[in-house]
């Protein structure tokens, strides 16, 4: 079986002040090694909900039904010191802002040891010469010196990258990128993009990749997930989903999106 | 009247920052930039963060002066336009901001808002406040029962009509947009979009349109100035900028442009019929 | 960096200046004329030019002002010939009281506040951030809600109903402390030690319950930033995502507060002082006010104003040791 992580009916519940809503209902969807899953919506749509979901991160008082299991391992209704230990280990998550994702009282290398050492344990020395080959792979110029920098003296793009490293230090089987490229310039995206490619290429990572901007999913993900106000309204491959959505919000959405490519623009306009 | 609404010759913007030490530094923000805004036409400035797009929109919006260059508005020199003649070049070049809900006063109603920019020009609306307002929240497709409400009770997208109704209360000339659909999720943002030249082609006035993403360009521009570093790197028609780029900037800029397989596309739009 | 550190020099003179002429500008303009009040009963109108002659008082304003800097960086004479008094720098004069010098009674005195305040520093810090620590993390549960209530109310007690309450109940009724003296460490350490503790704990509580709701806040700002969502992602233990992650970022705005509330202590607690009879600067300053003795109004001003201009350069220093971001590069 070559399945990592099956999300099966995944049902979130936060309790808000006007009693308990459904932020993600009944979602089902599956991710392989090497493979790439993109879960597209705009916001409020639960996409980043059924992500907090499977790092066991969701906030307190949240309730779950369904099945989520990685390695054939069930994540739901584990305990907190359980699940600290797949935490990083087994999957890990980027995030969207890497500036404020990073503490900015620590140097880079600092929170990446601590990382590496939480899970594998060892020396310091080991640790540190994890860390620098963490940053060559995701290519910091002269990552032995730039370990010792803080996030404010790096760029957007190198930030995300410090990130990657982290969250690639131990090697997970699973990888969560929730909106990676969000804050980003668009030539630093095309960046970080083909880094996550290259890398998945390398390292056999399976990865959900969260975003709203269905032309990033488009080029990215093997099978796509469309979610809308927290339900499942597609899954399918990328081809099946782009070129024959089945359902009237993917069409809308995919309406939706300006095209660089199109032909139409300047001339219809004027009039 | 000249064939050319707004000029910007050379326009720079040095800023002067200091240290925690007190240490200057001085940077250029906008470099020697030039560009004509025709009457009706859309000129798009694109460019990524730190290229001084937004700088070179807050110069023309004179929100804040060029350390150097010049700004000609139907042909008489703005830059450095004070008292009467300033008050007449705001009611002619109107902006929208990218964040709806920061630039709208969320202590005043919708009305407040709209009939702020002629209070500010002492004009009294034709057939009143409420007619006007009215005549407003009707153009940008917002419910005009919803005259009393206050930003906070609008969606993202409908602050965004709120603001684009404000800009367009005093009839103005030229309408800065900055960053005005990238907040947006873009499902609105295209119905934005669409409003937006909806209005142009019922009021014929110019948009200076702000931008990072090149694709909302495309739809929207006749005209684009691409920015790299303070200085414009390119500038042309949509279709020659866009099709044969002759800036290896905007060629980086064009290639980097996440895509969907148009095969997928056109499959697509087959099956849509 | 000595760049800086020489503006800010030059800004705590200019600052120590303003301060010197502001305050002895107010005693120049309102105060009686201080020959009266040190010539006494049996005074004839010789007696008194030939005092305001010797303290120098007779002479215009700024000659005066001059004077009196002049007295505290390079000392001064008061009289001449014979009769003269030498002054050494840094001279502060001699109060009009009891003719001691005041730069002495400050250096007698100082101890006495200080011993005050680091005492009562040290119990506020850890008071008011455990308790906001505990509060934080237990948000929303009835611990955090009664030790809130509980600062609003420590907060809002003013110190002297509380000294007295502390002496009635401690001292009078139970007896457990002995009257507060002015003993020195190498004396009797258990009678200092009793001694100071009411004037630490009335000191305290104030601090202890601002610090307390600020600790508080600050740390349920940091536990909502996202570099804190990102340690728990990577699988840290509690201890150490509370303990590296939040702490730091959390303390360092109450690291700064504190700086210049202790420096301002440094100058005297009035208040406290007078209530337990400690003879500190603040016990000083009170006195002098009661008896318009100029010089010693002046210097414990001068003290006040010195020891909070150089805690906020300290403090400035010590942020851009404590932030990466604001450090230079």
């Amino acid at each position: 079986m070559n399945e990592l992580l099956a999300v099966q009916n995944l049902t979130v519940t936060l309790p808000t002040t006007r009693g308990p809503v459904d932020v993600v209902k009944d979602v089902s969807f599956t991710v392989g090694r090497d493979e790439t899953v993109g879960i597209v919506g705009e916001s409020g749509s639960g996409k980043s909900m059924t992500s907090l979901a499977i790092m066991g991160l969701l906030p307190r008082g949240a309730m779950t039904k369904g099945s989520i299991r990685l390695d054939g391992a069930e994540l739901l209704h584990r305990t907190d010191r359980e699940m600290r230990r797949i935490r990083g280990e087994q999957a890990s998550m980027i995030f969207q802002d890497p500036l404020s994702s990073l503490n900015p009282y620590y140097t880079v290398g600092l929170q990446i040891e601590e990382m590496y050492r939480a899970h594998r344990g060892g020396s310091r020395k080991a640790a540190r010469k994890a860390v620098v080959e963490a940053l060559r792979q995701v290519g910091i110029p002269e990552p032995q010196e730039r370990a010792g920098h803080y996030p404010h003296q790096f760029s957007g793009g190198q930030r995300q990258r410090i990130m990657i490293a982290m969250a690639l230090v131990c090697s997970p089987a699973l990888l969560i990128a929730d909106e990676p490229t969000t804050a980003l310039d668009v030539t630093v995206q095309a960046q970080i993009l083909r880094l996550l490619a290259d890398l998945q290429r390398q390292t056999h990572t399976g990865m959900v990749f969260i975003t709203h901007d269905l032309a990033v999913i488009g080029s990215i993900a093997t099978r796509v997930l469309v979610m809308c106000e927290g339900q499942q309204v597609e899954y399918g491959t990328a081809e099946q989903v782009f070129s024959a959505p089945r359902h009237a919000y993917t069409r809308r959405l995919l309406e939706s999106i300006p095209r660089i490519t199109d032909d139409l623009p300047a001339d219809e306009v004027v009039l | 009247m000249s064939d050319v609404l707004l000029s910007a010759r050379g326009l720079t913007k040095r800023f002067t920052t200091r240290g925690p030490y007190g240490r200057r530094k001085e940077f250029t923000a906008v470099d020697g930039v030039s560009f004509d805004v025709r009457p009706g036409e859309t000129l798009a400035v694109v460019g990524e963060s730190g290229s001084g797009k937004s700088t070179s929109a807050r110069i023309v919006a004179k929100l804040m002066d060029p350390s150097a260059g010049t700004l000609e508005f139907e042909g008489e020199d703005v830059t450095r336009a004070t008292g009467a003649r300033l008050a007449r070049y705001r009611a002619d070049v109107q902006v929208v901001f990218q964040d709806p809900f920061s630039s709208l006063n969320p202590r005043h109603t919708v009305e407040r808002i709209l009939m702020a920019p002629l209070d500010y020009q002492g004009i009294a609306p034709t057939g009143g406040r409420r007619a006007h307002t009215k005549e407003l929240m009707e153009r940008v497709g917002l419910n005009p029962d919803h005259a009393q409400r206050y930003p906070a009770q609008f969606s993202g997208g409908q602050a965004q009509r709120i603001g684009i109704a404000r800009a367009l209360a005093v009839n103005p000339k030229l309408v800065i947009c900055d960053e005005a659909v990238s907040a947006l999720d873009v499902s609105v943002q295209a119905q934005v979009i669409d409003l937006l030249l909806r209005l142009q082609r019922e009021s014929g006035f110019s948009y200076l349109f702000i931008a990072h993403d090149l694709a909302v360009v495309r739809r929207m521009a006749q005209r684009v100035a691409v920015m790299s570093n303070g200085k414009i790197v390119e500038q042309g028609p949509c279709r020659q900028v866009f099709d044969a780029p002759g800036d290896p900037y905007t060629r980086t800029l064009l290639a980097a442009i996440p895509r969907i397989n148009p095969e997928w596309d056109r499959r697509r739009r087959a099956a849509a019929g | 960096m000595a760049r800086y550190l020489a503006g800010r020099i030059a800004g705590l003179v200019l600052i120590l200046f303003t301060v010197c002429l502001f305050t002895y500008l107010i005693f120049f303009k309102l105060s009686p004329d201080p020959a009266l009040l040190i010539c006494g009963k049996t005074c004839t109108p010789e007696r008194v030019t030939e005092i305001r002659t010797v303290l120098g008082i007779d002479k215009p304003f700024l000659t005066q002002f001059w004077d009196f800097l002049s007295g505290l960086i390079a000392g001064r004479d008061y009289g001449s010939g014979a009769n003269s008094v030498h002054c050494p720098a840094p001279c502060l004069g001699y109060s009009f009281q009891t003719s001691q010098s005041v730069w002495e009674m400050v250096v007698d005195r100082l101890p006495v506040s200080a011993t005050v305040a680091i005492g009562a520093a040290v119990l506020w810090l850890l008071a008011g951030i455990t308790a906001g620590l505990l509060s934080a993390v237990k948000e929303g549960t009835w611990w955090d809600r009664s030790v809130m209530n509980l600062a609003l109310g420590g907060a809002s007690i003013p110190n002297y109903v509380l000294a007295l309450a502390l002496q009635y109940v401690l001292v009078v009724k139970l007896r457990i402390l002995p009257f507060p003296s002015s003993v020195t460490f190498t004396d009797d350490p258990v009678l200092w030690f009793q001694s100071y503790l009411m004037p630490w704990i009335v000191l305290a509580t104030g601090y202890a319950c601002l610090y307390a709701r600020l600790t508080r806040a600050n740390v349920i700002d940091t536990l909502a930033e996202n570099f804190m969502r990102t340690a728990r992602s990577k699988g840290l233990s509690p201890v150490l995502t509370m303990r590296r992650h939040a702490l730091r970022p959390a303390l360092t705005p109450v690291t700064t507060i504190f700086g210049m509330d202790f420096a301002a202590l440094l100058g005297g607690a009035l208040i406290t002082e007078t209530v337990f009879g400690l003879d500190g600067v603040g016990k000083m300053a009170a006195d002098s006010i009661a008896k318009n003795d100029q010089p010693v109004i002046m210097a414990v001003t001068l003290l006040a104003a010195f020891f909070v201009v150089v805690g906020n350069v300290l403090v400035d220093l010590l942020y851009t040791g404590l932030d990466p971001r604001v450090r230079i590069r």
